[in-house]
């Protein structure tokens, strides 16, 4: 089947129409309101799968775009700037979006019962929240860009702020202006961009740099749109210094909204740097590349370390989440090709794995009303099937072989291995970190006796959840072993970013190097 | 010599004529007339009328009364702006004042003769004809301040608008004095020759200015708005916050595209204007309870971001290129047009729910207010991202074009502090929408009963929202308009 030339579009807004379908049901039809969401979702991750057909295998560049001229924003010259609605998809931004419209079901799934309050709102908002994530991936106008990273806030703040736990106001509105501060400086940037290229299209700024990066006027203005840019997305990845927002945001959102949050929308930060930081500004990325590679391996060692003491089971998984996108962002800036294929596969693992993770610890919650780990122990005697899912995703989460975990994080650590030994090594302990801690809370939560009375009649895995979490592991297994599916579609991807990096530096008389240029850019040779 | 004027002077003037024909019309009907909706009806055709004598008088575009009062694109389009905010506000009022037992007769005259005094300061292009439009409607202004006459409140932000006002206006006038002084004229399109380094004519203006600033409640003359606008009735207080800002908006345009102006001194200016008005009303707002109040900040924050895009227009960096300041221009423009319809359609939810007396304002009673009304709390959500900036709604694009033109000036700087300021607006907008949809109503609130909404008032909330939706997603056509057509006196 090939797919029509207005799938992104439709992939988009399926979801919203769904949504405007569930608005028409009665608010006390529950059992409806959750089918037809349902529905919605599935259709929606069976429509994206034609992307496998329509991106196909060694195909370069964005495939399926879609172009329309939306806002005319100036006139100079008697030709007009459109802001346009600009949609296309490659390989990187395929697998975003699979990993969305998976995860968007599944999460529907695991609040079925958990949800009580509100049911219709709580499905129209997640199905909005798909919109908004689906049109940042896709998006190929910065404007657009902009557009939909703003609007999926509104609707992860109300799954927050509705339906979290005790301090959920609190983390809903921390969640937004942390978001915010980053976003209105990128939206400066943005215009900045603009106003030296004149379009806000993707492509064309990326092809009027190229051609004339002087334009930028001198590197200290392309090292503050660079920063622009990129303070925006560590906030969202996050990355160490900026990451208080998410414990916050995890521990008090519904598990839906931590799986949602924790599997796709940090990917949104690391996405924004493989798409626009690193070919936009290659220059200012390189002269960052060590600062920010000391951010990613102090967030992973100290998310892992954080994670390690933690007494709340939610937390822990989202201290982990800082210590695993750590290891993206690392990934991200060594430039090399074998590590940025290992960030972009270490993306989608964490996406399944810590998704996975946060439903388990949502179905635990659902048995006991708490996240405290001394709380639990021995589940493993009235919960069999629960816990042995659960060593499962702990397995992939630690990076064991066979499994979605290990091929990112090893990919990362050759290619970083390749460019500088010492990172490669102090991220290293971070993997041994992690082993500690996913397994120490392993054992505290189900091996051993069993501590508290009430843990004792506890029902296992319902047939729901067993679905659910079967079906996230056969995910896992298979993102495991046939890995490269997935590795050889998002080569070109990273490889045409690594081409993109491929600009003339500035003048060395306009401003001055700096050893760590002079060594990465050595270094940078001796890869190819 | 003095001849009579030309017909189409008069033609030129006609939507001020009709908003003053109706006001009186009302007037000499009140003591015949009983049925309150029948008042609200004519004042609605006022309103109307003058959108109709709008267009007429765009079609006859041109100056009138020997260059007093122009009609061109950019008043065409300040007379639309302001005759859609009366209609507006004229049809929020109606439920208010059979609620308050108040006079409608008088209100709908006041309004309407504030609306004349509106139209004549955004048209006016001689001085003293600005002064005579900014009295008519500062002082139909200070009477709907305190038209709750029985309310303390009311009362004192009527007091307190008239001293602080008439303050103003005797700064205004002294400014035109010293123009004049230094010009030989109070003409504006007489004055683009001026030397723009004489002290005098800095001096004139600088006090113009000074007067202007406290009418769009700029910092640091901005102190009296949380209270008038607390106080005023709230019909009253959307007016407030969008006519009245949007009229001397345009006359401050005007003033500073003729006169030379495009000099260092009015930059750092209206840079320290905006950055101070921003903070002020941003920071003020942080710790509001009270919704009016919180709004009337807002508004501050609001003038502060306009005054961003004033700095941009006075910058040297873009003069005597093809396209000048108009991008700023525009940005000016469409904002002062996206925030009036979001400001009315706020204040008309606020002005819906707070009960007889105006009791129910603050924070605490729009807990829950999801659950209970549902459609007031979507669409006062709407309003709040609206004003907010988030894309998809008017207010963004309204941010984004202003943001556009600080940065096309080079104002890097400037736009990160409206950045931050947005930032700073986001809590407390969010405030209000959490409270709505995230917090459950506790105390009196919960015992709250929902308020139905009248016809009128939906009709008010369906425009408001349907326009800052069309404004987020279509801007593009109206943009253009502004961009090339509303050149005033750029295009010289």
């Amino acid at each position: 089947m090939i797919p029509s030339a207005h799938l992104l579009t439709v992939l988009i807004f399926f979801p919203a129409v769904g949504s405007l379908a569930l608005l028409l049901l009665r608010a006390e039809d529950h059992e409806w309101i959750r089918r037809l969401a349902l529905t919605v979702a599935t259709a929606e991750f069976l429509l994206s799968l034609l992307l496998l057909w329509g991106v196909p295998l060694g195909s370069s560049g964005y495939r399926l775009e879609e172009f329309i001229p939306w806002i005319k924003v100036a006139m100079t010259g008697g030709v007009p700037h459109y802001i346009n609605y600009h949609l296309g998809v490659d390989g990187l931004s395929m697998f975003l979006v699979l990993l969305t419209t998976l995860l968007t079901p599944i999460s529907m799934l695991a609040s079925w019962h958990s949800v009580e309050k509100r049911i219709k709102e709580f499905f129209v908002t997640l199905l909005m929240l798909e919109v908004g994530i689906i049109g940042v991936f896709l998006s190929l106008d910065l404007f657009l860009f902009f557009l939909f990273w703003e609007v999926m806030l509104i609707p992860m703040a109300f799954l927050i702020g509705i339906w979290g736990h005790e301090r959920r106001i609190y983390a809903a509105v921390k969640f937004v202006l942390y978001t915010m501060a980053g976003s209105i400086l990128m939206l400066v940037g943005i215009l900045w961009l603009y106003n030296v290229t004149g379009t806000f299209d993707l492509p064309a700024i990326q092809q009027a740099l190229q051609n004339n990066p002087q334009i930028l006027g001198g590197y200290r203005n392309e090292l503050l749109l660079f920063l622009a840019f990129f303070i925006a997305f560590a906030i969202k990845v996050p990355l160490f210094p900026l990451h208080t927002w998410l414990p916050d945001a995890h521990v008090e959102a519904p598990t839906a909204g931590s799986v949602i949050l924790a599997s796709v929308l940090l990917k949104m930060g690391t996405y924004g740097m493989l798409r626009f930081c690193l070919p936009l500004f290659p220059e200012a990325s390189h002269r960052c590349a060590w600062w920010v590679a000391t951010l990613a391996i102090i967030g992973i060692i100290y998310g892992a370390l954080v994670a390690l003491v933690q007494p709340n089971l939610k937390k822990l998984v989202a201290y982990s989440s800082v210590s695993h996108l750590g290891f993206v962002v690392l990934g991200i800036f060594t430039f090399n090709t074998i590590a940025m294929q290992g960030a972009v596969f270490q993306m989608l693992a964490h996406g399944i794995s810590t998704g996975a993770l946060f439903l388990l610890v949502g179905m635990l919650y659902d048995r006991r009303h708490t996240f405290e780990i001394n709380q639990y122990g021995g589940l493993a005697t009235p919960l069999p099937k629960l816990s042995a899912l659960f060593l499962f995703v702990v397995l992939s989460s630690l990076g064991l072989p066979m499994l979605n975990g290990f091929v990112g994080e090893y990919l990362i650590l050759l290619g970083t291995y390749q460019v500088k030994w010492t990172w490669a090594a102090w991220a290293a302990v971070g993997v041994i970190l992690s082993a500690c801690y996913l397994l120490w809370s392993y054992q505290r939560v189900f091996f051993g006796d069993v501590t508290v009375e009430k843990n004792r009649s506890l029902a296992d895995a319902s047939s729901r959840e067993r679905f659910i979490l079967f079906a996230m592991c056969a995910v896992i297994l298979w993102m495991g072993i046939g890995s490269s599916f997935i590795t050889r579609r998002t080569a070109n991807a990273v490889e045409t970013v690594r081409q993109q990096m491929d600009r003339p530096s500035w003048q060395e008389g306009s401003a001055p190097t700096s050893p760590a240029r002079i060594q990465l850019s050595v270094e940078r040779l001796g890869t190819r | 010599m003095i001849s009579f004027p030309h017909p189409d002077d008069f033609l030129r003037v006609l939507p001020e004529l009709f908003w003053c024909g109706f006001g009186m019309l009302i007037m000499l009907l009140q003591p015949f007339v009983k049925s309150r909706h029948f008042l609200m009806f004519l004042a609605l055709l006022g309103g109307l009328l003058g959108g109709v004598g709008t267009m007429v008088a765009g079609m006859n575009g041109g100056s009138a009364f020997y260059g007093l009062i122009q009609m061109d694109t950019f008043s065409f389009f300040f007379h639309l702006l302001i005759s859609g905010v009366v209609c507006l506000v004229v049809l929020s009022a109606d439920s208010y004042l059979e609620r308050e037992h108040l006079d409608a007769a008088e209100f709908y005259a006041l309004v309407l003769f504030a609306t004349a005094g509106m139209g004549v300061l955004s048209g006016a292009q001689e001085l003293l004809t600005a002064f005579i439009g900014l009295e008519l409607s500062s002082i139909s202004s200070y009477v709907l301040a305190g038209y709750r006459r029985d309310a303390l409140k009311s009362s004192e932000a009527s007091v307190k608008y008239f001293l602080l006002g008439s303050f103003a206006t005797a700064f205004f006038l002294y400014g035109i004095a010293l123009v004049y002084g230094s010009t030989g004229t109070t003409q504006l399109n007489l004055m683009s020759g001026a030397d723009p380094g004489k002290v005098l004519l800095k001096l004139g203006l600088a006090l113009i200015l000074i007067g202007l600033c406290f009418k769009v409640a700029a910092a640091p003359f901005q102190v009296w708005t949380p209270d008038v606008y607390e106080g005023a009735p709230t019909p009253v207080t959307a007016l407030f916050s969008a006519g009245p800002k949007a009229a001397t908006f345009a006359l401050l345009l005007r003033i500073f595209a003729t006169v030379p102006a495009a000099t260092h001194f009015w930059f750092w200016s209206f840079w320290v204007l905006a950055v101070l008005t921003m903070f002020a009303g941003n920071l003020g707002a942080l710790v509001q309870t009270n919704m009016k109040r919180l709004l009337a900040y807002s508004s501050i924050a609001h003038a502060g971001y306009v005054l961003v895009a004033f700095a941009a227009v006075t910058t040297l960096a873009d003069r005597g290129t093809d396209l000048g300041g108009i991008p700023a221009y525009a940005a000016v423009l469409f904002y002062l047009l996206s925030y009036a319809l979001v400001k009315v359609g706020a204040f008309t939810i606020v002005s819906q729910l707070g009960g007889k007396g105006e009791k129910l304002t603050t924070l605490e009673d729009y807990a829950g207010l999801s659950q209970r009304q549902p459609v007031a709390a979507a669409a006062l959500a709407l309003f709040l991202l609206s004003l907010l900036g988030l894309p998809i709604t008017a207010g963004f694009f309204g941010k984004f074009y202003v943001f556009k033109a600080a940065i096309n000036s080079n104002l890097i700087w400037l736009a990160v502090l409206m950045a931050i300021n947005s930032i700073i607006g986001a809590y407390y907008y969010l405030k209000v929408i959490v409270t709505m949809y995230m917090r459950e109503p506790s105390g009196e609130a919960a015992a709250l009963a929902p308020v139905p909404f009248p016809l009128t008032v939906n009709i008010v909330l369906v425009v408001s929202v349907l326009g800052t939706l069309y404004f987020g997603l279509f801007p593009g056509q109206t943009l253009n308009f502004l961009l090339h057509r509303a050149l005033i006196a750029t295009a010289r």
